[in-house]
């Protein structure tokens, strides 16, 4: 086991590293300039941007530049953001909360979609119901996220009027309603968002805990549960569902990334402030810092993510442990 | 009666993978000859004021856009990024798979522990993160270097398949025999070695076609992909968020267009896994 653990914890570490210095790679080797993006960069004078680039370090050689940012960031210090002019930290605190918000709660409904769904279809294998349910879990595993995002936009937004359509609260409210009403607002504006990630990423694990839930009701000790004369319910729910749940698991831990990926788009049609609309941001705008930070977050987000699945995968199956 | 039911629904799963490739082939043969089949020019603007955010109509079957371009027209030459992005990038990632993962299978001991521990490092990558961060660096990059990232950062699954089933095949009796009678290297793996390789490659690349072509109609979406006036599914969808109120069959069309084909290509590679994969999928 603790080898095990040993092992997953250096491969968290080694995707951390790589994450890092595949992004300041990047991030310093492209054209292009921090102080001249956009149009009116060509009407800077040269000597601001030599005296920028001497205040920022980024005159220094790249290996000088990049011992200095490993070793700050090592001491949890992520720079200045060129564009906004302030600590990168601070954007990131602002915006992560938000980023964390929509993907836990995309994260939640979508596993319990995904596993009710596959049990669902599981349990009437080879019916048209399973064929019906499986072909709606196709769907919504082969549509662009953006694109449901929109359509649902459209129609519980404008048509139905159900749903605000933009943002993450009523600003103008804020101030006079108090924290119940605001909570409640945040909640309205999650929804959709919210759906959109869950809809997509539930049919991911639909798909896979189907085939893992078919797998287990073959299984001997099923059959023995059955031969016992316990009910369908309770040989779905207790025998099989138990040993069908590691898959699942595991497939909570790489809906991480594919959430992250889908918030850059998500957060984008929906206008919710977290870190994928930070990263689109900073990317055009070349704000190396933030771009950077942004990435490391990320990586850190997705290696935890790995590491808390084999760790729950470890605990549900004790095969695991001994490996 | 039960080996009868099995049989019966492998055949119907069969017909629908059957219906899916002949959707394929048809949405291919129309974007090869988008230039006969399209009502109009795609980009042609023939009238931006009078004729923008036309609904569909017997003119304009798919209505147009807001600068008065033919909806459907632009529909059929996006096909032909779409098809064409997730056909040549998928068959470049799983070549770069497949060599992989024929190095790490055939090679040493030292060579397979390395390049499949950097595979494990390389899956936990922020992937679309890396492709948006190059796309946004270096400004304008044409599609063979969009083609080109979505290859480089979407082999390593394919690698590991190809290597599990060379180590499995290099000690099957075969193998040996070939080995003995002095097959070098290269025969080993022209002659015996691909051959069973391939259909699971071949599966590999279907899967991966859908996935590439979502991927690629994000990254247009956002304005990182193909760039506009070019027509491209995603960035059409674009174009229609901002009237997604009031013409909302401008962002509807491409969309619906992506979630046939990317669900054609996923029924179209389950049945190929089912016909051709050694674990038949149930």
């Amino acid at each position: 086991m603790l080898t095990y653990l040993l092992r997953r914890l250096a491969l968290a570490l080694a995707t951390t590293a790589a994450v890092v210095i595949i992004t300041f790679a990047l991030v310093h080797l492209a054209p292009g300039e921090p102080f001249l993006a956009g149009a009116e960069g060509r009407f800077v004078p040269p000597e601001t941007v030599a005296r920028l680039r001497e205040r920022f370090g980024l005159d220094r050689p790249l290996a000088v530049q990049f011992v200095r940012y490993a070793g700050n960031l090592a001491s949890g210090d992520f720079g200045e953001s060129f564009a906004r002019h302030r600590p990168v930290a601070e954007v990131l605190a602002e915006a992560l909360p938000n980023t964390l918000l929509l993907g836990g709660a995309a994260l939640v409904l979508s596993l319990l979609l995904g596993i009710g769904l596959g049990m669902a279809q599981a349990a009437r294998a080879g019916t048209w119901a399973d064929a019906a349910l499986g072909t709606v879990a196709l769907a919504c595993y082969s549509v662009p996220s953006f694109w449901l995002g929109l359509m649902l936009l459209l129609v519980f937004g404008e048509w139905l009027h159900w749903l605000p359509v933009t943002g993450m609260a009523d600003v103008a409210l804020r101030a006079p309603v108090g924290a119940l009403h605001h909570a409640l607002d945040v909640g309205r504006h999650l929804v959709l968002p919210a759906l959109t990630l869950a809809l997509v990423n539930g049919a991911a694990v639909a798909r896979f805990h189907r085939a893992a839930m078919i797998e287990a009701l073959d299984a001997d000790f099923v059959r023995a549960a059955r031969s016992r004369g316990l009910g369908e319910g309770r040989v779905l729910v207790r025998h099989a569902l138990r040993s069908a749940l590691a898959p699942a698991i595991t497939l909570a831990g790489l809906s991480i990334p594919a959430l992250l990926t889908g918030s850059v788009l998500v957060e984008s049609v929906f206008g919710w402030p977290g870190l994928g609309r930070v990263a689109y941001e900073a990317i055009f705008a070349r704000d190396y810092n933030v771009i950077t930070a942004v990435a490391v977050v990320a990586g850190v987000l997705v290696a935890l993510g790995n590491l808390l699945a084999d760790l729950g995968v470890a605990a549900a199956d004790p095969r695991v442990r001994r490996a | 009666m039960r080996a009868l039911r099995g049989g019966w629904l492998r055949f119907r799963s069969q017909r629908v993978a059957v219906a899916a490739g002949l959707l394929i082939a048809l949405l291919a043969l129309a974007a090869a000859f988008a230039p006969l089949v399209a009502p109009a020019d795609p980009l042609a603007q023939p009238d931006p004021v009078a004729l923008q955010n036309q609904p569909p109509s017997a003119e304009h079957l798919l209505g147009t856009d807001r600068f008065s371009r033919d909806v459907l027209s632009r529909l059929l030459y996006g096909a032909r990024v779409s098809l064409g992005v997730g056909a040549a990038a998928a068959a470049l990632a799983v070549t770069i798979g497949a060599l992989v993962g024929l190095a790490a299978g055939l090679g040493s001991p030292a060579t397979d522990q390395i390049l499949m521990r950097s595979v494990d490092v390389a899956l936990a990558l922020p992937r679309v993160f890396l492709i948006l961060l190059v796309l946004a660096l270096w400004e304008n990059a044409p599609a063979g270097v969009v083609v080109l990232l979505i290859a480089v950062t979407g082999w390593f699954q394919t690698s590991r398949v190809v290597r599990a089933l060379v180590l499995r095949l290099r000690e099957s009796e075969f193998v040996q025999a070939a080995r003995a009678l002095g097959t070098g290297r290269p025969g080993l793996v022209r002659r015996h070695l691909l051959p069973h390789l391939a259909p699971a490659i071949i599966v590999s690349a279907t899967l991966d076609v859908g996935n590439i072509i979502l991927l690629e109609s994000g990254l247009s979406y956002l304005g990182l992909g193909i760039k506009p006036p070019a027509p491209s599914w995603g960035n059409m969808i674009q174009d229609g968020k901002d009237q997604l109120f009031t013409a909302p069959w401008v962002a509807a069309a491409p969309g619906l267009a992506l979630l046939i084909t990317v669900v054609a290509f996923n029924l179209f590679g389950d049945g190929l896994q089912a016909a051709l994969g050694p674990r038949r999928r149930r």
